[in-house]
């Protein structure tokens, strides 16, 4: 058992935009390539080339496809990482230590020299937002790239995880859920951001904006400007068109 | 206490900014270095196409430089065939060898020389060189592409999408988007759709697919495949008859009140009225006298007539209203033809039409016309609009394409702030682009270039007996305006001898053997082809690729190129550059790491067989190479006195566009990010094919020599000139069985015709194919981060067709077409036109290419549609060989597949299976870890 601390100074995390994700999986692959070669091991890869390649990825896109009780079925892509929960099951659950929460920033990560690979995080994440490492054996999951938000190495705009400056649709944003001013709290207030399965109680600090309504078009049809026909046949177009004309 | 970890470790040696080719899209990248090797890649903020953004395939591209399917080095065939059988030799005797096939060609036949550049970003140099090698058949791949959304664009507004123009995504307010091709134009797109969402802009995505783009559209139109430009037309019926339209601008900017010849017995029927100097005339409606379009001061009247001889001319306007107020194309007439209900197509047309008329605004900018006229402000009408391969991959796509042109220049959209903007050098209209040249002479260049714009019957690539001089019947009677060559017909035509037999296929990046050919199967069989003799039917057959691709087996001789950070590049203004709306620029790649192959930049390996075939513009009098490599070429030759490749730092290097060669050009590129920009003045901003600012600052940094302001084309004349020639007009004259199609097809005002039926009783379903946003044709699979994305590719079928073929996820089903079947694994989706099925496209893999193992679920699971799609139509028993293609462009008709579907008992792989090729690379690692740094 590990405890969670009792209060983090900051609530860094992701709001990540449904009603524009295109689900293009650039945010997946530079996550990929970011923490293959930063925090930690490696993220590696079993069979890259053959029958069934499987490699870790602390970061994936997901789609799914609705059915409105009205109008044409629509499809949402759901790019899924650490949430970085308040309430962190896999952080309690953990028998040796090695996964915390950062004090300071409210991270979640993995100490990589403690983990013993027994999976038990991954069991008791309710989102699936881990993954053992095959080659290494330990337990891999979105740092937040603690490594890029922090590094001084960096230009100042570049501190952002590695997701948010790729994407391309700017579909991810990154800041302090913690702070009711900062931006990325106003956008949760302001686009009704939600958590992600709130019934598990585990207080997640990234938050979804939820798509906006869709095929409303033929809905406000009768609203619009009415497409009155100013002629039926081309003699009336050439009558209408002399006549307005003669306006100018 | 928690452990103290390094917030701050160093994430590079070096950064080098060079440009990306993971797919056409052309981003600027930062490569980051750690003892010289690449360790992370990401967007360059700096960067005019994707500022700092990068997606997935941009990220993958460090497992595309360390791809186990590169090709090592020089390879020459020593089995038949396709066995894949080679043996690695060096450049000099590659060299030696293709000099020794290729000189004979040039000194005797050069139009035995095929020379096709697929997928190539270089075009205005592969070009040259074929030009001056003397061959007619060049061409890249256009033609199998997007050719009828660029000619369209060209004849109809000069420019189309893409690297023609964009939204003006700062002001647009509804974004319109019909059928995609997700690389054309990738991140900029997917920016530009985040960037209008944000400010509360809406979007609808015409798509009979709801993914990617048309998943976030606020409202989706799941058309059937193949009627757009009936949606389209429809729109533009309710529009016009609503008087919906931007009278002012179609009197001042297009040729709607241009002059027409309205009498049938006239050999002028249907031509533009003109002055002794060859002006369309209009009537001023200030004088109501003929007036030249551009005269000074002249108020162009939509409605006047003129007669003159005997004969009434009437505007083009005219028969705008008599074609489009028809009934035949009211929305209750096309309703169930386009599956989208009557009142849909008048709610969005009205749409449009709002958000362009009521929500206009001004720009506070003061600019002055081509006819002197100076205008206090910028009229904005915020509707944008693009369109790529969706549309355009149908036998009827030339005219859609020119019916969303129409559409937007009804509603006064392009060129306006909020709507559709030109990107440098374009606007340029179809007269100032080169006409297509044929005429060949051994042992010297061509007379010119072998594409361009044809403007009637007498620029058509004929030769004297009146037969097609170009082996892909490019610029004929079967495709006029044929603008990029078919590459998919090349070697059908060349293995039937139909026009005439080639001697050497000469190809780059082109995957002919397997997803870029029609018909992989025939196209196999047509390759590996022997006459009677024993013989090749195709004799020699040459290929340049970086990677072991299906088609590497196929080639007498391999020719292997570099990755994309091992060589010089440049993204030209000559060619199809980089430019955004408000800026010219262009970009080079360098060697930001240099091979561990014995490997060369396909661009350089041209400028050494350039040379030793002595090539004028490649060999100096003394017969020593002008260019030692790519690089020297990019900085050293001058197309025109001043203007070189690269626009960039020119002269002293402080000269933009026009300069001598500067020989420090590349290191200022480099030093600069890879690119270089130039920024549009303000006033030029916008209406730019008639803006003085623009034309002048356009002749300034070398994009043309002399202002060329002209009118959006509505009625393409040319067009009207083959129709003509089909009635019986003038000395070049169609086969007669050709009449009948070019009079119903080549209506110089846009129309929509069903596409060729022929074969297609018994097999009502759609079939299409999309590419995965993270994924390029072929190249993604090789690359071990993509491939776990998009592994292997199921159908798509409708829940209406699943249920009626009593499917369900995970079941196979047969699929058929008129040429062809595949068994293959299905997927159930609703968010489809339900009468309409798909799969990603090019991920399925030919066992032994790519260097996966031959159990990979690309060669087991995954499929091509391509083995149902055949390059003719079938046949109609008049013995003609009718090419699966746009009748007006030859664009190849991917997308008018119709096929039946059927439930079968699961067989033990994808059918058709095929034998594996050996691989000339073997097979990559059992497991990856890529950390470089400690």
């Amino acid at each position: 058992m590990t405890q969670l601390p009792a209060h983090t100074d900051k609530k860094l995390g992701l709001v990540i935009d449904l009603d524009t994700c295109v689900g293009c999986h650039a945010c997946v692959i530079s996550c990929k390539g970011w923490n293959t070669e930063n925090y930690g091991a490696p993220l590696s890869d079993q069979d890259p080339y053959g029958a069934a390649p499987s490699g870790t990825f602390l970061n994936r896109v997901h789609s799914y496809e609705m059915q409105p009780d009205h109008g044409a079925a629509q499809l949402a892509h759901f790019p899924k990482s650490c949430l970085h929960c308040e309430d962190a099951p896999c952080v309690t659950v953990c028998p040796t230590g090695a996964s915390y929460k950062r004090v300071e920033d409210g991270i979640v990560l993995v100490n990589e020299s403690d983990c013993i690979g027994c999976g038990l995080c991954a069991w008791a994440c309710p989102y699936g937002a881990r993954e053992l490492d095959a080659a290494e054996g330990v337990m891999k999951k979105c740092t937040l790239c603690v490594d890029r938000i922090y590094n001084e190495n960096l230009a100042p705009e570049d501190r952002e995880p590695a997701c948010v400056r790729t994407c391309p649709a700017g579909a991810r944003h990154f800041g302090d859920l913690g702070d009711p001013d900062s931006a990325v709290s106003q956008l949760v207030d302001r686009r009704g951001g939600m958590d992600l399965m709130p019934e598990q109680g585990t207080r997640p600090v990234n938050k979804y904006l939820p798509p906006r309504p869709k095929d409303r078009l033929h809905e406000t049809d009768v609203l619009a400007p009415f497409l009155a026909p100013v002629a039926e046949d081309p003699k009336g177009f050439f009558a209408w068109l002399d006549k307005t004309l003669e306006k100018r | 206490m928690q452990p103290v970890i390094d917030l701050s470790p160093k994430v590079s040696d070096e950064v080098r900014r060079t440009t990306c080719y993971m797919c056409a899209c052309r981003c600027g990248i930062n490569v980051h270095m750690k003892a010289g090797k690449v360790v992370y890649i990401e967007g360059n903020r700096d960067h005019p196409v994707n500022k700092g953004v990068l997606c997935a395939k941009g990220s993958a591209g460090i497992m595309q430089v360390n791809a186990p399917s590169r090709l090592r080095a020089p390879l020459k065939r020593v089995g038949p065939r396709g066995s894949g059988e080679f043996e690695e030799i060096s450049w000099d005797e590659a060299l030696q060898i293709a000099t020794g096939w290729l000189a004979p060609i040039r000194a005797k036949n050069p139009e035995k020389l095929a020379f096709f550049t697929g997928r190539d970003q270089s075009q205005s140099f592969t070009s040259y060189w074929a030009q001056n090698f003397g061959t007619p058949n060049y061409a890249a791949h256009g033609g199998f592409c997007s050719v009828n959304m660029a000619a369209a664009g060209i004849y109809t507004m000069g420019g189309a999408f893409w690297e023609f123009g964009q939204p003006d995504w700062d002001h647009t307010k509804l974004f319109m988007l019909f059928g995609v091709a997700e690389d054309h134009d990738s991140n900029p797109i997917k920016m530009g759709i985040g960037k209008i969402k944000a400010r509360g802009a809406r979007v609808i995505g015409v798509n009979p697919i709801r993914t990617g783009y048309n998943a976030v559209a606020d409202d989706w139109v799941g058309i059937t495949p193949g009627t757009d430009g009936l949606f389209i037309l429809s729109m533009i019926h309710v529009l016009m008859k609503a008087g919906r339209i931007d009278l002012d601008y179609l009197a001042r900017y297009t040729n709607a009140p241009v002059l027409v010849n309205g009498d049938p017995k006239s050999p002028e029927f249907g031509l533009f009225l003109r002055d002794d100097a060859g002006k369309e005339l209009v009537i001023d409606r200030a004088t109501g006298k003929l007036t030249p379009f551009d005269h000074p001061g002249v108020r162009p009247d939509l409605a006047a007539t003129h007669r003159a001889g005997g004969i009434t001319h009437r505007p083009v306007f005219h028969q705008m209203a008599d074609l489009y107020l028809d009934p035949q194309y009211a929305p209750e007439a096309v309703a169930e033809r386009c599956g989208i209900a009557a009142s849909r197509i008048r709610a969005i047309a009205s749409e449009l039409a709002r958000v362009a008329f009521d929500e206009a605004f001004e720009l506070d900018r003061e600019w002055t016309d081509f006819r002197g006229e100076t205008h206090k402000t910028m009229t904005g009408r915020p509707v944008s609009f693009h369109a790529m391969r969706g549309i355009s991959a149908h036998a009827n796509g030339f005219q859609t394409c020119r019916a969303l042109h129409v559409l937007q220049i009804l509603l006064g959209t392009v060129e306006v702030p909020g709507g559709f903007r030109f990107k440098p050098p374009y606007p340029k209209p179809a007269t100032a682009h080169p006409k297509p040249h044929c005429k060949v002479t051994p042992g010297a260049p061509l007379d010119g270039p072998h594409l361009g714009f044809v403007q009637g019957p007498e620029d058509l690539a004929l030769k004297d007996d009146g037969t097609p001089a170009r082996i892909d019947k490019a610029f004929t009677w079967d495709n006029p305006m044929s603008a990029h060559g078919l590459m998919h017909m090349v070697i059908s035509n060349a293995h039937a001898g139909d026009p005439y037999k080639i001697d050497t296929l000469f190809m780059y990046m082109a995957n002919m053997s397997w997803n870029s050919s029609m018909n992989t199967r025939g196209v196999i069989d047509m390759l590996t082809d022997r006459g009677d003799d024993g013989e090749y039917v195709i004799p020699r057959i040459i290929y340049s690729d970086a990677y072991s691709s299906e088609m590497v087996a196929y080639a007498d001789l391999v020719l292997p190129d570099t990755t994309y950070l091992e060589r010089h590049d440049c993204i030209s203004l000559l060619d199809r550059p980089i430019c955004e709306a408000d800026a010219a620029a262009d970009a080079i790649r360098w060697p930001v790491i240099e091979p561990d192959r014995d490997v060369r930049g396909f661009q350089s390996v041209l400028c050494d067989l350039g040379a030793r075939l002595g090539l004028p513009g490649f060999a100096n009098e003394d017969g020593s190479a002008t260019y030692a490599d790519y690089a020297d070429y990019i900085v050293n030759h001058q197309r025109r006195p001043g203007i070189g490749p690269l626009a960039g730092f020119r002269g002293d290097g402080t000269q933009a566009g026009r300069g001598d060669p500067n020989p420090d050009q590349l290191n200022r590129y480099i030093a600069n990010g890879g690119f270089f920009v130039t920024h549009v003045p303000d006033a030029a901003a916008y209406y730019k094919p008639w803006n003085t600012a623009y034309q002048d600052w356009a002749v300034g940094i070398g994009l043309c020599d002399k202002p060329q302001p002209y009118l959006f084309q509505i009625y393409v004349e040319p067009m009207r000139r083959f129709q003509r020639a089909a009635e019986g007009h003038g000395d070049r004259q169609p086969p007669d069985h050709l009449r009948d199609r070019i009079k119903a097809t080549m209506s110089p005002l846009p129309i929509w015709h069903e596409t060729d039926q022929t074969g297609n009783d018994g097999f009502p379903v759609h079939a299409l194919t999309q590419r995965p946003m993270a994924m390029y044709h072929s190249w993604g699979s090789q690359n071990a981060w993509l491939r776990q994305l998009h592994g292997h590719n199921p159908l798509y079928l409708p829940t209406r067709l699943m249920r009626e073929n009593d499917l369900k996820d995970g079941d196979w089903a047969r699929v058929t077409s008129p040429h062809g079947e595949i068994t293959v694994p299905v997927l159930e989706m609703t968010a489809l036109n339900e009468n309409t099925v798909w799969t990603w496209n090019a991920i399925g893999k030919r066992k032994g290419a790519w260097a996966l193992e031959p159990d990979a679920p690309e060669a087991t699971r995954g499929f091509l549609l391509n083995h149902l799609i055949h390059e003719l139509l079938p046949p109609k028993g008049d013995g003609l060989r009718w090419s699966n293609s746009d009748p007006i462009t030859g664009q190849a008709a991917w997308f008018d597949l119709k096929v039946s579907i059927a439930k079968t008992t699961p067989p033990q792989e994808s059918l058709p299976a095929f034998d594996p090729i050996k691989s000339p690379v073997g097979t990559g690692p059992k497991t990856l870890r890529w950390k470089v740094g400690p």
